[in-house]
């Protein structure tokens, strides 16, 4: 799957997560993660490895990653992520 | 060595000294001894009234190295400590410990002078997050903060282990003699209790007010024989500062929803009954508990004895509702409360001391039937941790928390079972407030847990068809949810000190990496 | 087979916190909604969402019912294709006719058979909110095995009737009637319209009181905080 424009998915409501997707002219995935310090430290490493895991389960190899995260769980990452890229391409 | 509540603590702590190291909840009680009090006597015809905070600084003479006190009943409204430490950081003075009843983000100017030296020690029972406590984190204050509980600290001001040079007891009312109440003028809120024990036990205690008014200050919270001296400023605090927090019943219907369990669960256990004592605090959850106890109560025509604690105008209702005869008040949490402590004799003022301290002879936690308490963090020995957020930040301090938690026949936690992304029930809890021996019942929206020392109550919710769980299944709930946290890093260096209500340290805040 | 008789919760299917809060209320069901409650905008979003939800949340102590949208919206059929093969409980049917549920009826077929789920196992809830839909109701609640009941959405018939809703509900009271007796006739859950203002607990009551004398086996609500009223009516 290609990355053809920017698009995003999700919000800034609690426990959401705001996934914003772009083209990677550099190629490869480029991850940035935003959350609170308390959530980074304990569950920063969790949330890149579900994003990671979508991008990867969706054949995306080139992508840019903005999420912003306000106390998400794994499902609506999953889903965000799904969504921001599906809109991308 | 490790403490009663396996916490690894040093046995000398540089900068607060030798460590007593917690030995359970009840491990300290017998005979004590108040400690005793150096006063200058007042001669017929002296006068108490100063022109400035400067000539009270002048006056009591503040040296390097002392003591100064506050307390916290004007909340994040109070200007008192701010305009103290000003006139004290201008004088040039360093060294300088603050023992504050309660630090708010209004006490933000703490952090200069933290920095610069001027204040190297605080000792504190109540902090809100907030600047203060962020630079208390990060390690600016060259002393640990010393952590206390609303009874802990008059008992070690009773005891000598708190000596205060200069009480600054901010006075919404008072007379140029020295008499003080907290319950008419611009800044009213109130009780006084926090300040009671720094009046009685402090060298020197001054009383500023922004509300002088002519001799008597009646009804009067503090006497004038244990205050120096008077001095006037424009205003000592914000009124709408003073009512901060959440004091309503909460809306969210996660929220409502643990208040009703945890009504039930009270309920089952048998202690809605006539002459019934109740304590809440005043979130949204807490209130909501009280909301729904008060239908029981109705429902079974129940007449409690009192209520106690901070008090919220929706406590005062249920006084004047017949469901509470009385109400002993620490602290007003709004002005309804502040009106219902001055105009109704039922409603009692009680003195930190009388509150929660542990080794007097007997303190009105000790006649608590249920109380309500919040948690952080609580883990699977049911140890609460109000202190430190689970990265390490430093969020809050006991307050009442282990007092009530150790008085009360049901000590009861009520809270969400994860909070954003944060499971609540932890292996560990990251800071030790409140040991879990004192803890009975957990009550979150996915079950409630009983601590294993209460069988009696876990066979009457479970009889009662309640959704008990034990503390591991909750935990294993919340962690289907929010993942497994990895675990926060700490270097050594040591910012606070926890101490239960009895002294003892009950655990450290280390700085987190 | 566990029943949505008493009562079903809704929660909107683009939420995060209420798709997590929902089972902690104790209704009967839920209903993670992908119609009214989520903008054209975020119909594919709301739709992943929920997808993940159900695989993610332990949602067994309740029917879980997904709100599709109608087939005529061009949402409907994606809807299914995705969610069915999760496995709800039941699909609700927005704007129900006997012809959609038909249309609707054959898809399941084809996912369940698909994905080697028993044939006729997730089942339908009609939403009798048309005016069209409330002369044919009992034809609708009878066009097909899989329907276990229906639910009256007295807000969406509004917009048929131009009418005003009131908290007393004498404007929907042949509605009711008529559902009510479609679905006893045919001994079926007739769940009631939703109580809207969800701080006014005596009106809720009230309401309650009426639909239960009506016949109606449950009502819907849109607030965690109504489901212990709605459960001291009905039984």
């Amino acid at each position: 799957m290609v990355i053809s424009k920017a698009a995003q998915a999700g919000s800034s409501e609690t426990s959401d997560i705001l996934i914003m997707v772009s083209p990677n002219p550099d190629g490869g995935i480029k991850l940035e993660l935003d959350s609170k310090k308390v959530i980074l430290k304990q569950f920063g490493k969790q949330i890149e490895k579900v994003i990671r895991e979508k991008i990867a389960e969706m054949g995306v190899k080139d992508i840019m990653v903005i999420a912003k995260d306000n106390g998400a769980l794994d499902y609506t990452i999953r889903a965000r992520v799904q969504a921001a890229i599906e809109r991308a391409i | 060595m490790k403490n009663a509540v396996g916490r690894e603590i040093p046995e000398y702590i540089e900068g607060y000294g030798k460590v007593r190291p917690f030995m359970g909840a009840f491990a300290n009680y017998g005979v004590r001894e108040r400690a005793s009090v150096r006063l200058r006597s007042v001669k017929p015809g002296e006068q108490k009234l100063l022109a400035s905070i400067d000539e009270v600084v002048d006056k009591v003479n503040l040296k390097d190295g002392m003591t100064v006190s506050f307390h916290h009943h004007l909340r994040n409204g109070d200007y008192v400590l701010n305009l103290v430490m000003a006139a004290i950081a201008k004088r040039g003075l360093k060294d300088i410990h603050v023992a504050a009843t309660g630090i708010f983000p209004i006490h933000e100017p703490l952090v200069e002078y933290m920095k610069k030296g001027i204040v190297t020690g605080i000792s504190v029972n109540y902090i809100s997050p907030g600047p203060v406590a962020k630079a208390i984190t990060q390690g600016y204050l060259k002393n640990p903060a010393r952590f206390m509980s609303h009874g802990g600290r008059p008992r070690a001001i009773e005891s000598g282990d708190l000596h205060i040079d200069v009480a600054f007891i901010a006075a919404p009312e008072a007379d140029a003699y020295g008499n003080i109440n907290g319950v008419n003028g611009p800044a009213a809120c109130g009780t006084l209790s926090y300040a009671i024990a720094d009046s009685i036990y402090a060298d020197k205690v001054v009383a500023v007010t922004d509300n002088l008014s002519p001799y008597p200050a009646c009804p009067i919270d503090i006497t004038q024989d244990f205050v120096d001296y008077v001095v006037v400023v424009d205003s000592i605090g914000d009124p709408n500062g003073i009512v901060s927090g959440t004091t309503k019943v909460t809306k969210d219907p996660v929220g409502l929803r643990i208040a009703k369990i945890a009504a039930q669960a009270i309920d089952a256990a048998g202690y809605i009954k006539n002459e019934m004592s109740f304590q809440t605090g005043a979130g949204g959850t807490s209130l909501a508990v009280a909301a729904e106890v008060r239908k029981i109560m109705k429902e079974k025509g129940v007449v409690g004895s009192f209520a106690a604690g901070g008090v919220t105008g929706y406590i005062v209702d249920m006084l004047n509702d017949g469901l509470f005869r009385n109400i002993f008040d620490v602290q007003c949490f709004d002005l309804k409360a502040v009106a219902s402590y001055r105009d109704n004799p039922r409603h009692q003022a009680m003195s930190g001391s009388l509150y929660g301290n542990p080794h007097d002879k007997g303190a009105i936690v000790n006649n608590l039937d249920v109380m309500i308490l919040g948690a952080t963090e609580i883990d699977l020995d049911f140890n609460v941790n109000v202190v430190t957020g689970s990265d390490g930040t430093i969020m809050g301090a006991s307050g009442g928390h282990n007092d009530t938690a150790a008085g009360a026949k049901l000590a009861m936690v009520v809270t969400n079972l994860t909070k954003g992304r944060l499971p609540v029930v932890k292996e560990k809890v990251t800071t030790v407030t409140t040991p879990g021996e004192t803890i009975d019942v957990l009550v979150t929206e996915r079950g409630i847990a009983v601590n294993p020392r209460r069988q009696d109550i876990q066979e009457k919710l479970v009889a009662a068809g309640l959704p008990v769980k034990s503390i591991e299944e909750l935990k294993e709930t919340a962690e289907k949810m929010t993942g497994k946290p990895e675990p926060i890093e700490f270097t050594d260096k040591i910012v606070a000190v926890v101490e239960y209500r009895d002294g003892t340290v009950i655990d450290v805040v280390r700085q987190p990496k | 087979m566990r029943q949505y008789r008493k009562s079903i919760l809704f929660v909107s299917g683009n939420s995060p916190k209420m798709l997590q809060d929902a089972p902690v209320f104790g209704s009967d069901g839920i209903v993670l909604d992908l119609e009214e409650a989520v903008a054209p905008e975020e119909k594919d979003s709301a739709r992943l969402l929920v997808k993940e939800a159900l695989r993610f949340f332990d949602y067994s102590d309740m029917d879980v019912i997904v709100r599709i949208n109608s087939l005529s919206s061009g949402f409907g059929e994606k809807d299914i294709e995705l969610i069915a093969r999760e496995r709800p409980f039941a699909l609700m049917v927005p704007k129900a006719s006997a012809e959609q549920i038909a249309q609707i009826e054959n898809k399941l077929d084809q996912v369940e058979k698909e994905e080697g789920i028993p044939a006729g196992s997730i089942k339908l809830i009609p939403v009798i909110e048309t005016a069209y839909a409330l002369q044919y109701v009992h034809q609708i609640v009878t066009s097909s095995p899989r329907i276990t009941g229906a639910f009256l959405n007295a807000e969406g018939l509004t917009a048929d009737f131009g009418m005003q809703r009131t908290k007393e509900g004498e404007e929907i009271l042949y509605a009711r009637s008529r559902v009510v007796v479609a679905c006893r006739a045919e001994k079926l859950n007739a769940i009631d319209t939703p109580f809207m203002d969800s701080d006014d607990y005596e009106g809720l009551e009230k309401d309650c009181y009426k639909a239960r004398n009506m016949g109606f086996t449950g009502k819907a609500a849109i607030d965690g905080r109504q489901i212990d009223t709605i459960h001291r009516f009905f039984s």
